[in-house]
């Protein structure tokens, strides 16, 4: 066998084991996650209070936060996020406008979550005087969505086939009309694709919502004030390891850990798996 | 709705993008510059002296802490992530380049608070007992973060190379290259300056990386001394002392000059990617 042969069957093996590894590794992590976590989650677990000395604490409220907080964030990125993506897709002309536009997203998305919490905490909690609120912690959950949805609305609406637009458009319908009743409906797919992506990275979210919304829940829940303290699964998990002073930390945190994977794999499965029918049931009829 | 409004509608949902990018760079880049009022600019930056209530501000440590980590994650995590690509790209069979589409998904969709706490459940007392010191320090993080970048990655450098015109390779495979040879010889120069931006882009993220860093990293404010003891970064600094410090004190101010030293960073690494991948084009 050649020198060059040789080469090629070794590289053949490593970038084999380069592959193996890397599912290797996911592999042992969600073992890890889940084997440690799956065992703490009880019921009990699941609809206690959390409590802030003593062991055997819940974390309810912290469940209904993350939905709570996730479900406001995209409330408030949703409109403007797909809304700058079309105007990006449809409208922009070439120029300066635009440039300081894709350039401004671009930005935003490389922000480190951790100064989008710090600007948030100057704007809601210290100069509009709120505290720690659920308000202000989805907020500025908003701002860390807002880029990923731009980028997946603009991709996707360049994507739709030009023959839609002129077919509406000879049709006599207004460039508005066309956006809305040609051009989005082909887009719905990949945009809610996106929401999935944002969603499943606020779920998880920690820095930006230490300093918004803060590391406590209230007494009771489903607490839907808006003005309350609203701490999520994930900053529960940072603050029990960190900060907290419960004995059984441990037990939480594997446990909150295995269902917050389990949340972000619901919610993505949830959303991706209704998509794929309805895709395959457009493309079949 | 009329054409006008939607179009003035949408006009203002992309210029409030733009609103919110430059709020941040002035907020942040306010409060963090008012440092300066009360620390020498050269003290911030290069003494290794941080003993806020007695007045020392010296924000080397955290400099240095984030760079090493980062600079160990890509070192770990850019080789693996790049043999990754191009096995998905060129070698893997159909449900293999599936699976690692999967296990990439999965990658993305773990917290990075969970990322922290395997790190410090798990590789902490694993390096304690394997290479002695505390265990803590730039080596796990720089572990965990490898991992954390591995999809931004994988994915980036697979598309990059996927993209390369089928002429080039099979101009190569048809004059007698081995599919190595045709990798190493004319995809990946081919492709390199989008993996370059892709591994760019991971220097970002890793840099930012707030959580997962502060659960393993030691939260000692001194410089890195070897690769287990512990020191802190710019990111689990912030998150550390952010909360005991009153709005418009020095330290306060120190803390936000050091969350507009990652905004600068971030967007330096923004221009980058962006002349990176724009010299690819023009060659």
């Amino acid at each position: 066998m050649s020198r060059a042969r040789v080469f090629d069957r070794l590289a053949t093996f490593l970038l084999w084991a380069a592959g193996l590894l890397i599912l290797a590794i996911l592999a042992a992590f969600l073992v890890r996650i889940l084997g440690r976590g799956l065992p703490f989650i009880t019921w009990d677990f699941l609809t206690s209070r959390p409590r802030s000395m003593g062991p055997g604490g819940g974390v309810g409220p912290e469940l209904f936060n993350t939905f709570y907080l996730t479900g406001l964030s995209l409330l408030f990125s949703l409109p403007i996020g797909v809304g700058a993506g079309i105007y990006m897709a449809e409208y922009a002309k070439p120029g300066r406008f635009t440039d300081v536009v894709r350039l401004s997203v671009e930005a935003l998305a490389s922000v480190p979550s951790i100064v989008l919490g710090l600007f948030g905490m100057i704007l809601f909690v210290n100069w509009m005087g709120w505290g720690f609120t659920i308000l202000g912690g989805a907020l500025t959950l908003a701002l860390l969505n807002l880029p990923t949805l731009v980028r997946v609305t603009e991709e996707t609406i360049r994507s739709v086939p030009q023959i839609y637009r002129e077919g509406s458009l000879a049709l006599g319908a207004t460039r508005w009309q066309t956006t809305a009743k040609a051009v989005l409906p082909s887009a719905l797919p990949g945009i809610l694709t996106g929401v999935t992506l944002v969603a499943g990275r606020a779920i998880g979210e920690t820095a930006v919502l230490i300093y918004t919304a803060g590391v406590t829940a209230s007494r009771h829940f489903p607490d839907w004030d808006l003005f309350a303290a609203g701490e999520t699964l994930a900053v529960r998990i940072w603050y029990v390891k960190s900060e907290g002073l419960v004995p059984d930390a441990d037990a939480i945190a594997s446990g909150t850990s295995a269902l917050l994977l389990i949340v972000v794999l619901v919610f993505n499965l949830a959303l991706a798996l209704p998509l794929h029918w309805w895709q395959k049931w457009r493309m079949g009829r | 709705m009329s054409d006008k409004v939607a179009r003035y509608l949408l006009w203002a949902s992309a210029a409030a993008v733009t609103l919110v990018i430059m709020a941040i760079l002035v907020f942040v880049g306010k409060e963090g510059l008012l440092t300066f009022a009360d620390v020498n600019p050269f003290t911030f930056f290069f003494s290794p002296d941080w003993n806020p209530p007695a007045g020392k501000f010296g924000a080397l440590p955290f400099f240095v802490g984030s760079v090493t980590a980062t600079v160990i994650a890509l070192l770990l995590g850019a080789p693996l992530g790049l043999a990754g690509a191009i096995f998905m790209a060129k070698i893997a069979p159909g449900w293999m380049r599936a699976a690692m589409r999967q296990a990439s998904n999965l990658f993305v969709g773990i917290p990075s608070v969970v990322y922290g706490y395997i790190g410090m459940t798990v590789l902490v007392p694993f390096v304690r007992e394997n290479l002695g010191g505390q265990g803590v320090g730039v080596l796990v993080a720089g572990m965990i973060l490898a991992v954390m970048v591995l999809p931004t990655i994988t994915t980036v450098a697979e598309d990059a190379i996927r993209d390369v015109p089928v002429m080039l390779e099979e101009g190569a495979l048809g004059l007698g290259a081995t599919r190595w040879q045709t990798i190493w010889g004319v995809l990946l120069p081919a492709a390199r300056p989008r993996i370059l931006a892709g591994v760019i882009l991971a220097f970002a993220r890793a840099f930012g990386e707030t959580t997962a860093v502060q659960m393993v990293i030691g939260n000692s404010p001194r410089l890195v001394s070897s690769l287990t003891s512990g020191t802190s970064s710019l990111t689990s600094q912030i998150i550390m002392e952010m909360g005991q410090t009153p709005p418009g004190s020095p330290w306060n101010r120190a803390l936000f000059m050091m969350a507009f030293g990652l905004v600068v960073n971030s967007m330096l690494m923004i221009l980058l990617v962006r002349w990176v991948s724009n010299r690819g084009v023009a060659r």
